[in-house]
């Protein structure tokens, strides 16, 4: 059985805490909690309560030639301790260089030094955290002319190296399809899906030539398309939400979404 | 070109966006250059919005911007935590109008505030519960979200009207330089001016004082009757503020 969840923000803490949201599972930015106490850990504690909850990280930089930050690390070491969570996740992406956090998910070239740098801090974080992460395709507005191999390619040797398992952003990856020129079907026929445990969902905008992964509108109809073709090819359970995080609407319309996400399963005849 | 080079010419484009730093990419990567500086850019100045509205309020959008813009320039970040970058903005706003120092201190207030929002949990002793100390023994210290700051200037009030949506004051030196207690009670950062008499002792208590210490500090500036007197009433108030907790002394 799939499951169905949405993020946990700010203007919808109070539904969450007090009546009976209808998700399987809640995802949190674990950097808003990685934080000493005060309200936001307490409400995450009581959610916790009521809901699973998926940690999904912004700043660990993956990417990074520089390596890992330790002490980012042990925060999120001690939250994943006390929340339990569903899963652990970040992005194939970089923010930080020595002295500097771009606070952004900056691209990588997509070359084996950088594979051997990003499979080296993968490997560093699972044993950090004592279990394996998944890691998610990023949404893209440049490419590196030093890439030796495609995203779905590298993705690919990420996760047979270091055994981690993946988030499958369908809106990411029609953004970069967009932006780049590339077929999105065959990056989805390329990636090894029977990694894919968390599919998130969420809309961009059109900017001056490039699609932007804003996550502040509905998931559009050429998302949803590539949702449909997705779990047309899944053969095991994963875990799907939509993901909003700008011009949040009230809770009843992510739902509604949940639901068209439901709707657009592949329909099992039961034997 | 390897990855930690690629990083640093990336790194050198976000900060200066200057032609220079393009240049080290292929002309096609330009638009895509330009998202991504115009990401680390709004990310920065929303978060120094959303960490200082009062202030935001008091000076005004485009002051503000201006500030903001000139941080961001001259301070890339350097942590994990965006909310770490806000700590910088109050320095540089007192930088930036040395003629209004309620300004700078309006922001550090707000600042302290949202530090003790976050700040560790400890719980503090009840009212109830003072029956149950040892006094010969017990050690009494702020709960760690407790910080003091120094006003020179009526920010306090400023902020408070602010806050009620009243008419603020106009900015006013104060007669004298006041203290500032902050801290959280339960989940709300609260904080209140010290009278001069506590200032010491709460000082003090920050890092943690026994009680016997704390009434012979008050003796010695008050005399016997004045000094007793003040280091009760500065532990009830201290008590029904949820401001202290005991630890047991040190062998």
């Amino acid at each position: 059985m799939h499951s169905f969840g949405l993020g946990l923000r700010k203007p919808h803490y109070t539904q969450f805490l007090e009546t009976g949201v209808p998700v399987d599972f809640v995802e949190v930015i674990s950097e808003n909690f990685m934080i000493e106490g005060g309200r936001p850990r307490d409400i995450l504690r009581r959610v916790r309560e009521r809901h699973p909850v998926a940690l999904h990280g912004v700043s660990m930089s993956i990417g990074s030639a520089h390596g890992l930050d330790r002490a980012y690390l042990a925060r999120l070491r001690a939250l994943v301790d006390e929340i339990e969570p569903l899963f652990v996740s970040d992005h194939l992406s970089w923010s930080r260089t020595p002295g500097f956090n771009s606070h952004d998910l900056l691209p990588l070239p997509y070359t084996r030094q950088a594979l051997d740098i990003v499979c080296s801090n993968i490997a560093q974080a699972q044993d950090a955290l004592g279990r394996t992460m998944l890691i998610e395709n990023p949404s893209s507005y440049l490419t590196f002319a030093e890439s030796e191999m495609p995203e779905w390619e590298f993705l690919r040797a990420v996760s047979d190296r270091t055994g981690c398992e993946l988030l499958l952003d369908v809106n990411n990856i029609h953004v970069s399809a967009v932006n780049h020129g590339f077929d999105a079907h065959h990056y989805i026929a390329a990636l090894p899906l029977d990694r894919v445990r968390q599919i998130h969902l969420a809309g961009h905008s059109q900017g001056e030539t490039l699609l932007i992964d804003t996550h502040d509108r509905p998931v559009p109809q050429q998302v949803w398309s590539l949702f449909a073709h997705v779990m047309g090819r899944l053969s095991h359970p994963v875990a799907i939400m939509i993901e909003r995080d700008d011009a949040i609407p009230p809770l009843p319309d992510l739902l509604a979404e949940l639901d068209i996400a439901r709707a657009l399963l592949p329909q099992r005849i039961a034997a | 070109m390897n990855l930690a080079a690629i990083q640093q010419d990336f790194r050198a484009w976000l900060v200066s966006g200057t032609e220079e730093a393009a240049a080290r990419f292929a002309p096609e990567a330009r638009a895509g250059l330009s998202v991504y500086q115009n990401n680390y850019r709004a990310s920065l100045m929303a978060c120094l919005a959303e960490s200082f509205p009062r202030t935001r309020m008091w000076i005004g959008e485009q002051t503000f911007r201006s500030v903001a813009a000139t941080l961001i320039d001259a301070r890339p970040p350097d942590s994990w935590s965006l909310d770490h970058y806000a700590a910088h903005f109050p320095a540089a706003l007192a930088e930036a109008l040395p003629h209004a120092p309620e300004a700078g201190e309006l922001a550090m207030l707000e600042q302290a505030l949202t530090d003790a929002f976050v700040g560790p949990d400890a719980p503090a002793l009840r009212p109830d519960q003072l029956s149950e100390i040892d006094w010969d023994t017990a050690i009494l210290q702020l709960v760690p979200t407790a910080r003091l700051l120094r006003h020179t200037t009526n920010a306090a009030s400023i902020w408070s009207a602010l806050t009620d949506e009243q008419a603020p004051p106009p900015a006013a030196l104060l007669p004298e330089p006041r203290m500032l207690l902050i801290w959280r009670t339960e989940h709300i950062s609260c904080f209140r001016a010290l009278e001069n008499w506590e200032t010491e002792s709460t000082q003090r208590a920050i890092h943690g004082i026994s009680f016997a210490d704390l009434c012979a500090r008050l003796v010695g500036r008050s005399g016997e009757a004045e000094g007793i007197q003040a280091a009760g009433a500065w532990l009830a108030q201290s008590t029904t503020d949820r401001l202290i907790r005991t630890l047991p002394l040190e062998a």
